[in-house]
């Protein structure tokens, strides 16, 4: 085949046949994808993208507007540039393109999004479980009309705070672990026969004259703690029990709510997602060339491209913002490729399920059934870290310096890959704060509890400012305790209406 | 099935409304910084947008995270000579960590700073403004027109054709004259279904069967749209009642107006034309300016011009009130009068002054404003407030005030414009 023009004007007729060779080329791979659909924007549009967290739509909020204001500065100033693309975890997954992107952008684009990023949303394990991508698309649609009806009825300072309140605690509105699904009336219509056919078999007058023990008294039933089990997922508490929320407003909660689940996934899997699709815009572009589908030029502006995304800066270079997710997460994915294909002696050592193995598959495995922390765990090889000059810093309170924990050594493999797989856990970034017990009999107050994890303390003025908001969305008072490794009160704070 | 879609054609402006979320949210923000943004500037870019800075306390969005202190764990890559157990001099200000890597979870703490556009700036600069006391005075000859709807018409421009409207025209005809056409082939039809099985002769049938065919043939002509089905949307001009009103704006350029005493003049009357143009589409504006006698000028010479010489106020006030009477009928226009000056004026030209004003141009006015820039270090009144203040005393529709720095126009200008509670 001859290879495809290219230069740095598109039409709309190219992108097609980028996209059909790009396709077939996934398709060898055994990439599986939902349908795509590219949609080309230009920049104003990628700002209104980025202020909605790459939604097509959202609901009105002035935090919203804040983000808008922030990247359009940043972008008009000349700071910050504009991504090439956006994804959305939809079905159809809808990918935006940037209409100034170059011909070889716009095929390197197509591949990472549209193939790489797409596949790891249908496939990957958090994102099967927690997001239906076929329903976000009409969820907004509805979620965007619900809050602008209740703007219009109840007017919109009333929406925005409470908009506000659920804001501060989406981090905390996440079910972690899947819940299980409800029973369906069927179901509980069968289980209650069930019981009943079972308690007719065992049926006995005898058990009539056995002696009972003394009914519970009210008062000690009354006494025991709810929720029973402490409650991680705080909005759900909010949206289920608060005694104040009118049903409008149950339901604005839930919203949140739903937003910060669906967005669950993507925070948990950034070098992962990122790695794996620059991982597969790497292999696909690399077929296309062999295939002679492209041309040198191409390939030298795609290698261009491709080593700026995967560029990381060592600690003591200017521009360091810690670990680049693309980096990373390519460097990730393609060693192991190369452990299934070429393992060295240290390789097979540390990793006897992958060396030899058919590189696609195990592959797809990691891609399938992990997130960053348990990837990097599982996956961070003693080679990666000798080659990226991994080491750890500990910051210990009460040492007046710092000190070098571990470095790519033989000592150090096993502990930098720990610590390097912590630095991805959710508890490392966000302070684990549950529900522990709603006085539903009492005086209605609820009262967090947040055990002190290696000592770290809470931001004080944020902390009480969400206690505020939670306190306006509970309408009673709220209390926020710490908790030390015994289980004792550390201290705690309150807020009361 | 994959879809490519051009969206570069769909609105931009979807963040708009964020936008201006934004903006009511942090309204007191943005009054604060335009307030002073008016003090700073010079005259001629007084209508330009401006930086409105917010405190970063004020707009962050709170979240339970991790304060300063407790044990932290960090990996940087790039290490080159540090093996294990070294020790590291903790980073200026206790940063934890080696940097960098928790560097995302805070909040910045730069204060927020975004452009208002020329129109937003201006919008909240005269907002709650207007002019006292604007009655509906006649109704304009020309302009002011509004275009009403009024139902459809068969002729019109191609731009105005009602496509809905002209279907259901087309269709009724359509229906009305292939009505009777429809039954007649029914009949015939049933007619020839009748004589084949009643084996009729063969004339019969086949003349049937021509009739059928001519009915077709008719049916089939008869077309889809006709020139007479056109319908048009029909718009006509109704016209409005309208409020016409003219400002006077008086300047005193005598000798004593020094240049500061000249720039807060000119900051008052440029805040006043800024105002007026903007708010008012049919404002009209006459500038006068006056030594020791009066000349009507255009804007520019207004503004930028230099002339000096005595003072004489009656002048200024005497040119008003005839181009008033030459030009502005009081039955027709709502007048307006806005005079600055040091208040130095001599002998009896205060007293005439205020004798002229309060019988004969208050009587033509529906409101006038006086404003003194007086020197900084004056003690007492000048001869002119004096005079005025009597005038201010007995009469609603004169107001007066007295300005000192470039930070009190606006305030002032505000006191003087503001929107009267209903």
């Amino acid at each position: 085949m001859s290879p495809l023009p290219h230069g740095p004007e598109w039409d709309f007729e190219l992108l097609e046949r980028y996209d059909e060779v790009v396709s077939q080329t996934a398709a060898e791979f055994g990439l599986d994808t939902y349908p795509n659909q590219i949609e080309i924007i230009n920049s104003e549009q990628m700002l209104d993208a980025y202020a909605s967290a790459g939604l097509p739509l959202g609901y009105p909020h002035w935090s919203y507007g804040k983000a808008f204001i922030r990247h359009e500065q940043a972008y008009r100033k000349g700071y910050q540039g504009l991504a090439y693309e956006i994804v959305i975890n939809s079905s159809p997954c809808i990918a935006y393109l940037m209409e100034e992107n170059s011909l070889m952008m716009q095929a390197l684009v197509i591949a990472h999004a549209s193939y790489g990023h797409n596949s790891f949303f249908k496939s990957n394990y958090l994102f099967k479980q927690f997001t239906q991508a076929d329903a976000i698309l009409d969820y907004l649609v509805f979620a965007r009309r619900y809050v602008m009806e209740c703007e219009q009825r109840y007017g919109v300072a009333e929406v925005e705070e409470l908009l506000d309140s659920s804001h501060a605690l989406m981090e905390y509105g996440v079910d972690r672990y899947k819940r299980p699904q409800p029973h369906s009336a069927k179901e509980r219509e069968a289980r209650r026969n069930e019981i009943e056919e079972h308690q007719r078999r065992q049926f006995n007058d005898l058990w009539r004259t056995l002696p009972q023990a003394a009914p519970a008294s009210t008062a000690a039933a009354a006494a025991t703690v709810f929720p029973e089990e402490p409650e991680e997922n705080i909005l759900y508490f909010v949206e289920k029990h608060s005694p104040r929320l009118a049903p409008w407003q149950r339901e604005l909660v839930r919203i949140v709510r739903k937003l910060s689940q669906y967005f669950y996934p993507q925070t948990q899997t950034k070098v992962m997602n990122e790695g794996w699709a620059t991982f597969w815009h790497y292999t696909l572009i690399n077929r296309l060339y062999e295939k002679k589908l492209v041309d040198d030029a191409f390939m030298l502006e795609f290698l261009h491209i491709h080593t700026n995304v995967v560029s990381q800066r060592g600690f003591d270079q200017e521009g360091y913002h810690g670990l680049n997710p693309y980096a990373l997460g390519f460097a990730l994915m393609h060693d192991i490729r190369r452990i299934c294909e070429d393992p060295t002696e240290e390789d097979a050592a540390w990793f006897p399920e992958l060396a030899g193995t058919e590189w696609r598959k195990s592959l797809d495995f990691a891609m399938r059934n992990f997130k960053d922390e348990s990837f990097i765990a599982q996956y961070l090889s003693p080679r990666l870290i000798r080659e990226l000059h991994l080491f750890v810093v500990a910051d210990h309170v009460g040492k007046a310096e710092l000190e070098v924990d571990s470095i790519h050594d033989e000592h150090g493999y096993k502990r930098v890959r720990r610590m390097m797989a912590d630095q991805y856990k959710r508890e490392n970034l966000l302070p684990d704060i549950q529900v522990a017990r709603y006085e539903r009999d009492g005086d209605r107050s609820l009262t967090l509890r947040s055990p002190v994890f290696r000592g770290r303390p809470l931001a004080e003025e944020q902390a009480n400012e969400v206690l505020r908001h939670l306190g306006r969305l509970w309408g009673f008072p709220v209390r926020l305790e710490a908790v030390d490794a015994e289980g004792r009160i550390d201290g705690y704070r309150e807020w009361r209406p | 099935m994959n879809y490519l879609i051009d969206r570069r054609l769909n609105g931009r402006n979807k963040s708009a409304v964020n936008r201006e979320r934004f903006m009511r949210r942090y309204k007191e923000h943005i009054r604060r910084s335009v307030k002073g943004m008016i003090a700073e500037r010079s005259i001629t870019d007084m209508a330009k947008g401006g930086d409105v800075k917010v405190p970063a306390k004020d707009i962050s969005e709170p979240g339970f995270r991790y304060g300063a202190g407790g044990d932290w764990e960090s990996v940087h890559p790039g290490n080159k000579e540090f093996v294990r157990g070294d020790k590291i001099p903790r980073p200026e200000g206790g940063g934890r960590g080696g940097g960098g890597s928790e560097s995302g979870t805070g909040e910045s703490v730069d204060d927020f700073v975004f452009t208002l556009s020329r129109e937003e700036f201006l919008n909240i600069f005269f907002e709650d403004l207007e002019l006292p006391n604007l009655m509906r005075t006649a109704i304009a000859e020309a302009e002011d027109k509004k275009l009403v709807r009024a139902g459809y018409v068969k002729e019109g421009t191609p731009a105005n054709l009602s496509v809905g409207r002209t279907m259901k025209t087309a269709l009724a005809r359509r229906i009305a004259l292939g009505g009777p056409l429809r039954d007649e082939l029914e009949q015939a039809r049933e007619a020839l279904e009748v004589a084949a099985r009643a084996g009729q002769p063969q004339a019969r049938i086949a003349a049937l069967e021509n009739q059928i065919v001519d009915l077709e043939g008719r049916l089939a002509r008869l077309p889809f749209l006709d020139d007479v089905d056109l319908r048009y949307r029909h718009r006509i001009a109704v016209p409005r009642p309208a409020a016409r009103a003219v400002m006077f704006c008086l300047m005193d350029v005598s000798a004593s107006m020094d240049e500061r005493k000249k720039d807060l003049a000119k900051r008052f009357f440029t805040l006043l034309y800024l105002f007026l143009t903007r708010k008012y589409e049919r404002v009209e504006l006459v500038f006068i300016r006056h030594t020791d006698e009066a000349q009507e000028v255009d804007e520019d010479t207004f503004f930028y011009d230099t002339q000096s010489g005595g003072t004489v106020v009656y002048s200024a006030l005497e040119l008003m009130q005839q181009i008033c009477e030459a030009r502005y009928p009081n039955s027709e226009w709502n007048i307006y009068g806005a005079q600055a000056s040091d208040g130095d004026a001599f002998g009896a030209d205060p007293a005439k002054s205020a004798r002229f004003l309060r019988e004969r141009v208050l009587r033509l006015t529906r409101y006038f404003a006086y404003i003194e820039c007086p020197d900084e270090n004056q003690s007492g009144n000048s001869s002119l407030w004096v005079e005025y203040e009597e005038v201010g005393s007995s009469d609603r529709n004169f107001a007066m005030r007295k300005v000192y720095q470039p930070q009190e126009i606006y305030p002032v200008f505000r006191d003087l414009f503001r929107k009267e509670k209903v």
